[in-house]
């Protein structure tokens, strides 16, 4: 049986059903709006095409990929990404637990994590470069040291912010360290590390481009720097698009992760 | 050694950086089985830390403590101790958390489990097993957490303020549960409060503290001349406002206590 709703509700719930549209279709339109006018400035020569290249020519690079091997760079940058992306989640929070476990070790170490933490990653490139080689290693590692320190940080914060009474409570049944982190500490904070991972999908991207920047073969990054020298504007404007779809995909897919791992844990079995 | 629980001598003392304070000083007392005693004194005057040395969480700094004989000194043994809030996980399902203590105290098999649902389906929580803490009134959580306690099946049982996040009529009819669960379960409970009449309606001895650091003042028991005592029927009992009356009057003797019947004044 369905719910009577009055008429002031059916009022109040149409009202907010047609401003949402109403908000989407001015996004939508804003976006044809700047497409249009850009290829319309490009073709009345007010805007110089050769310089900002214009929509059908990004299309047309697109439809290009046989060539210019769009994808093969898409996915290189994809790859790197992720990986880096896997390893500064992972390795951070391990990093933190462990400092968890140890109130001595995280004391000691709290320093030095602050200065790594303020210290701009990207100079530390060259010296990356020169310790893991200039490829694909170098490009990944820079992307963990960009998420790295990050995530260790706020794992690390939101472990020692746990509500202490749900601590004490877990010492009345004489629970063990160990016991406390895993039914307790890390169940508590799923969502610091959920939060943790919306912002390394974003920092690892930025360490990968930085990286790709500077020394690879392959990748957007590579492909942004190689049209720039080259003056293929067509080919960086396409390649920063790419760039800003791949994002916002990126983070949509860590919101799905999101609520996979909130609805696994809610329903985790004994 | 007797039966029961026995504090001897039991002494406090907490270090901070600026000062050291003296909590509880040379406090003995025999809890004997069976019975519920609530605890009330003055704020400050060491009561949770009296509990948690019970319980095992803290270790006095002399003095020791028994249990049936045992000496369980700084050890959590069986002693269920429900705190001030319920504290349910709010990652977990009703029936999941009534476990948690059970899989902590690696507890857990077919025995254990089917003596936790029976107990929630006993005390009307039989269909909220695979509700979330957030999907339940307040007093229905407090009995979630009660039964997480008993699901270990300790003998005793220590509250500390387990109904003060209560709204009053909530709180009359949770402690009215809590009481029949208790007695039904044959469990020794140790309660403190900072409600009087709540201390009268449950227990069957009243420990009235000084304050710090404490020593006990007077041991009330509590009897009730009608059949069939609850928490609700014997306050209509003539019995009940003179108990109130004289521990009233024993708390507030202390000019430096700040207690004010059901409510602190602060
Ligand atoms: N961990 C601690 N470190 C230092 N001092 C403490 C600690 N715990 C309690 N105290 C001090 O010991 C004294 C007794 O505290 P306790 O919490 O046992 O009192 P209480 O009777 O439960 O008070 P209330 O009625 O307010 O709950 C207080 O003066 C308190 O400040
Ligand atoms: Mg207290």
């Amino acid at each position: 049986m369905k719910e009577v709703i009055s008429a002031d509700r059916k009022e109040f719930l149409s009202k907010k059903k047609r401003r949402k549209r109403l908000i989407l279709l001015t996004q939508i339109f804003i976006l044809f709006a700047f497409i249009f006018l850009w290829e319309f400035l490009a073709n009345e020569k007010i805007l110089n095409e050769f310089i900002t290249s214009k929509p059908s020519r990004v299309v047309n690079t697109i439809l290009d990929f046989k060539t210019n091997h769009l994808f093969m760079h898409l996915w290189v940058t994809l790859y790197e990404t992720l990986i880096g992306f896997l390893l500064g989640t992972l390795i951070g929070t391990v990093i933190a637990s462990l400092l968890w476990w140890s109130p001595f070790a995280s004391r000691v170490f709290e320093p030095y994590l602050i200065v790594l933490h303020s210290l701009p990653k990207v100079a530390l490139g060259p010296i990356i470069i020169v310790w893991a080689g200039a490829g694909t290693n170098a490009i990944i590692v820079m992307a963990l040291a960009i998420s790295l320190i990050v995530t260790i940080l706020e794992m690390l914060n939101g472990f020692l912010a746990t509500d202490k009474n749900l601590i004490k409570l877990a010492h009345t049944f004489n629970a063990n360290k160990w016991q406390i982190f895993t039914k307790i500490v890390f169940p508590s904070n799923v969502s610091t590390l959920i939060n943790a991972m919306k912002v390394n999908i974003g920092l690892s991207l930025v360490g990968v481009i930085s990286g790709e920047f500077l020394v690879s073969k392959a990748g957007l990054g590579y492909l942004i720097v190689y049209g720039g020298q080259v003056f293929k504007l067509d080919l960086v404007m396409t390649s920063v698009i790419i760039l800003g779809i791949m994002a916002a995909l990126m983070y949509h897919a860590v919101v799905i992760l999101e609520k996979i791992i909130l609805r696994w844990m809610m329903k985790a079995e004994v | 050694m007797q039966d029961g629980l026995m504090l001897d001598h039991i002494s406090k003392v907490y270090q901070d950086d600026n000062s050291e304070v003296l909590a509880i000083k040379e406090f003995s007392y025999a809890f004997s089985k069976g019975d519920f005693i609530s605890i009330v004194g003055p704020s400050g005057c060491g009561k949770s830390t009296l509990l948690s040395i019970i319980s095992g969480l803290e270790k006095p700094t002399s003095g020791k403590v028994f249990l049936d004989g045992e000496d369980i000194t700084g050890k959590v043994s069986n002693i269920g101790y429900m705190l001030q809030k319920d504290y349910l996980l709010s990652w977990r399902t009703v029936y999941r958390n009534v476990l948690l203590g059970l899989e902590i105290k690696n507890m857990l098999n077919e025995e254990t489990k089917e003596y936790a649902m029976n107990l929630l389906k006993t005390y009307g929580l039989g269909d909220f097993i695979n509700k979330y803490p957030s999907q339940l009134s307040g007093g229905m959580k407090q009995r979630v957490a009660l039964i997480r306690t008993l699901a270990t099946n300790p003998s005793y049982l220590l509250l500390d303020e387990a109904f003060s996040a209560l709204d009053y009529q909530t709180r009359l009819d949770v402690t009215n549960d809590v009481y029949n669960i208790i007695k039904k379960e044959h469990k020794t409970a140790i309660m403190v409060t900072h409600d009087i009449p709540e201390s009268i309606s449950m227990s069957d001895k009243i420990i009235v503290l000084s304050n710090r650091p404490s020593i006990i003042k007077n041991v009330h028991g509590i009897t009730f001349n009608i059949p069939n005592r609850t928490p609700l029927n014997c306050r209509e009992c003539p019995e009940f406002s003179k108990y109130f009356d004289s521990i009233w009057k024993e708390l507030n003797t202390d000019e430096r206590s700040n207690f004010g019947g059901q409510e602190r004044v602060s």
